[in-house]
């Protein structure tokens, strides 16, 4: 086959696109640049991606964006409509739910990150080592991940809060050890796939160790889907940390953070409705975007999609 | 040099190598040839450790093979796969797939290594850094065989090094396989269901079915096509290319 | 033999838009076709696949064919609407791919799967469909059709495979039957036995056959004609009994390079490719 049309040059772009990298470096980027292109053409996956860089905006720049202090009571103003001091209202303390919602989002984000660095390497880890070893080390993990997976996630989530005490960190906690099960589920059927594969044989065959193949051959393998996976339970996240708010096991008062500002708002649901709407809203939005973004980062990077 | 004595394998019930044995000198070059289900695969891949269920005695360089394979056993015995789109690691750039055996076994230099062996396989220093889905067939299983290189084995064991490679491809790497053979004495067992291919490459042949060895041959014996078991024969007639009197005369061996 | 033309191409050309931009995989490329055994012969990326696919209108979403003419009998190939698709593809022309594993359907009995082929372009009743069925087993020398029959894909071996596939894609008396490296996931003499079988049915038939595959040598010892390409173009057409003629030097090289059971370990001789062949 032939290429017909050449590549617009630029320097950048051909040290990027070159097919003779020159470093480790540049073939690392080369192949970054790849997935970024294809995940540009995915007009969804970049409204996602959109979705997240505001939140994560918001959550560094909260005190310079935020018109009003969002924990100081203003009782003369309380519950107002939506307007032009106060674009979302204010909410029963007279408290401008604008201002919270953009300081919410750094505790958003913050159940998301943390959630995501216990869960998914403990899940990745069990996963990958359940697969490779087999027989009664997958047995004894997979059946301990089962009795995790046994149980709704909520309702787990409450239970360990519960007894952890109520609290933002409890809660994350609390989110991260119902969070691992999928993926080591999803990890350990990676590794099964790749496990027999000839390039695993051929590593063996070096004298490389199984601690060696784990971390270094199998795991780059099952990364990906766990990224996706993870991505896309963000959304889940961010709904059961909301639903822990809301049962007043999350974020204490008056702590601005999403879930526990619905429920606040409950109380004046039907005649002041945007108390708890607008930070409803906001829950959804970032669980879509999420959403999206796991899904266009699927198609980037899911080892099957073909090189 | 390697020595194998009643060699029997089992995949769970399936009995799949039944006293397989054969002898090769240094430097020599032993071919097993036979269709899929015939245990040629399986011989090496019971050496290399990465069979279970075996009985018999394999001698390598006069030690005898216990149930595991330690790490002086790769740094004698390499082997090169069938499929080079599936025996290099999609993540790892061809540089590393290099320079990890040789941090694994310590052997420091890892640099000046690395650009040896791909010169040594004739590919030149800009291929280091690629991915392997940046390379053709032909290139990958040249990468194959430099990562087989790079621990300077005595023994390569081939698997189909070139049934996934166009023809012209594979001629490059026959010679390939040959010219290293001749400059660094190394021994081969290679494996083909292709008479021509091992042929051509080796100087004792044997003739497997069923996971057994039904005939053995010299490369001069297989020119002159003086085979004397049927299964053997069969083979060899259909490497002629479509006669229909030929086919007509074929049995089924299952 | 070759009077009644049933198929011509003229200038054919399969573009595929890639992110690095527009790629060609067929250039060009002009036969015509009889009641014949046509070869189409080349090493991997020559488009030797894609112009079989091409004329089956089965080129991938991001490709596009383009050709002065491609009429096969009284239709017009080009621009076909699916509906029109439907009553060709199958009907009038069949395709047999590589790997039978991939193109049954595992959930469902062999014997379900050649009279849904039947009953696709025959109007019939089940029970006429299952003798059809059957005899048509029993034509592609399947010992014990009745067992095979009522097998699922994955209880019958490769080459059996191959045979129920040849069955199921020839069951509706198509006139051409393209056929995409049909054995070469088989052994030899497996290999050898399917083609007999092809070549049989095809003779019995009247069919015409297109065998495209990267073995020159196997298919000129099958084929009554042979498409060299290379890179998208043909570069050689020859009669398969004058190969040993061939004038291309590529057509040369691929004959030379393949090694020959003389008992000596002579380097092989390595095809030079040169640009001027991709430039036709």
């Amino acid at each position: 086959m032939q290429t017909v049309t050449k590549q617009n040059s630029g320097g950048l772009r051909q040290w990027l696109t070159s097919n003779t990298p020159q470093s480790r470096f540049q073939a690392r980027c080369g192949r970054a640049w790849l997935a970024w292109t294809k995940l540009t053409e995915n007009h969804l996956a970049m409204i996602g991606l959109g979705i997240v860089l505001v939140l994560i905006i918001l959550t560094i720049f909260a005190p310079v964006i935020a018109p009003y202090n969002p924990v100081a009571a203003d009782l003369g103003n309380r519950i107002q409509p939506p307007s032009a001091a106060h674009w979302f209202g204010t909410d029963q303390l007279g408290r401008d739910i604008l201002s919270r919602l953009i300081y919410g989002a750094q505790y958003t984000l913050m159940i998301v990150a943390l959630v995501t660095i216990t869960a998914a390497p403990v899940g990745l880890l069990i996963g990958t080592v359940a697969g490779y070893f087999g027989g009664w080390v997958d047995s004894v993990l997979m059946r301990i991940t089962d009795i995790f997976l046994a149980f709704p996630k909520l309702i787990l989530a409450l239970a360990f809060v519960s007894a952890l005490g109520p609290g933002l960190e409890n809660a994350v906690l609390a989110i991260a050890l119902t969070a691992w099960p999928p993926y080591a589920r999803i990890a350990r059927a990676e590794t099964i796939t790749v496990r027999k594969s000839d390039y695993i044989d051929a590593a063996r065959l070096q004298g490389v160790s199984s601690s060696g193949l784990i971390l270094g051959h199998i795991m780059p393998m099952c990364i990906s889907s766990v990224v996706v996976r993870v991505t896309l339970d963000m959304a889940g996240m961010i709904l059961i940390a909301a639903g822990l708010g809301f049962l007043g096991l999350g974020a204490q008062p008056p702590t601005p953070e999403w879930g526990a500002m619905v429920s606040e708002g409950r109380q004046f649901l039907l005649e002041q409705w945007w108390v708890s709407t607008v930070p409803g809203l906001a829950i959804f939005v970032v669980s879509l975007g999420f959403n999206l973004l796991g899904d266009g980062l699927r198609d980037v990077l899911d080892p099957r999609g073909g090189d | 040099m390697i020595e194998i004595e009643n060699l029997n394998a089992w995949f769970g019930e399936n009995h799949v190598l039944k006293d397989v044995s054969l002898k090769v000198a240094k430097n020599g070059s032993f071919g097993l040839v036979g269709e899929s289900g015939s245990g040629k695969s399986t011989v090496l891949r019971t050496m290399t450790g990465l069979v279970d269920d075996w009985e018999g005695n394999i001698v390598v360089h006069g030690h005898e093979l216990g149930p595991k394979r330690d790490k002086t056993f790769y740094r004698q015995v390499q082997m090169v796969f069938q499929d080079p789109f599936g025996s290099l690691h999609p993540r790892h750039t061809i540089d590393r797939i290099l320079s990890e055996p040789v941090s694994v076994h310590k052997l420091g230099d890892s640099d000046r290594r690395v650009v040896k062996v791909l010169e040594q396989v004739g590919l030149n220093n800009s291929f280091r850094f690629r991915y392997p889905h940046q390379l053709s067939g032909g290139q990958r299983q040249r990468v194959a065989i430099a990562r087989a290189l790079i621990l300077e084995p005595s023994v390569l064991l081939l698997d189909e090094p070139t049934s996934a490679l166009d023809v012209s491809i594979q001629a490059e790497v026959l010679n390939l396989l040959a010219a290293l053979r001749r400059d660094l004495g190394l021994t081969y067992i290679m494996v083909s269901h292709d008479l021509a291919v091992v042929a051509h490459v080796c100087d004792d042949i044997a003739i497997m079915n069923h996971g057994r060895i039904v005939e053995r041959a010299t490369a001069s014996q297989l020119a002159q096509g003086s085979l004397e078991h049927p299964y053997s024969q069969q083979l060899y007639k259909a490497a002629g290319g479509y006669d229909r009197a030929v086919i007509d005369s074929f049995v089924d061996w299952d | 033999m070759r009077q009644d033309k049933l198929l011509s191409v003229k200038n054919l050309t399969v573009t595929f838009s890639t992110s690095k931009g527009p790629v060609n995989a067929v250039r060009g490329v002009s036969f015509d076709l009889g009641r014949e055994r046509l070869g189409i012969v080349g090493e991997s990326g020559s488009g030797k696949s894609q112009t079989g696919r091409a004329i089956l209108g089965l080129t991938a979403a991001n490709g596009s064919i383009a050709a002065d003419e491609m009429q096969f009998h009284d239709v017009d190939l080009r621009n076909l609407s699916p509906r029109q698709w439907r009553k060709v593809r199958g009907a009038r022309i069949s395709m047999i791919m590589q790997d039978p594993k991939y193109s049954l359907n595992p959930v469902m009995t062999i014997g379900d799967q050649i009279i849904e082929a039947y009953r696709e372009h025959h109007k019939v009743g089940t029970k006429e469909a299952t003798h059809r069925a059957i005899e048509m087993l029993e034509a592609v020398k399947i010992r014990d059709p009745q067992r095979v029959f009522k097998s699922y894909p994955h209880e019958v071996s490769g080459g059996m495979g191959q045979r129920v596939m040849i069955a199921m894609m020839l069951i509706p008396d198509p006139e051409l039957l393209i056929a995409d490296e049909p054995t070469s996931a088989l052994d030899v003499t497996v290999q050898l036995q399917v083609m007999a079988i092809l070549d049989d049915l095809v003779r019995e038939r009247g069919m015409a056959l297109i065998f495209i595959s990267h073995d020159l040598h196997l298919v000129s010892s099958f084929c009554d004609r042979v498409l060299v390409m290379y890179q998208g173009r043909v570069v050689e057409e020859i009669r398969a009994s004058e190969l040993d003629q061939a004038k291309h030097p590529y057509t040369q090289g691929l004959l030379n390079c393949l090694p020959k059971m003389d008992g000596n370990h002579n380097d092989l001789p390595v095809l030079q490719r040169q640009a001027s062949w991709a430039e036709g």
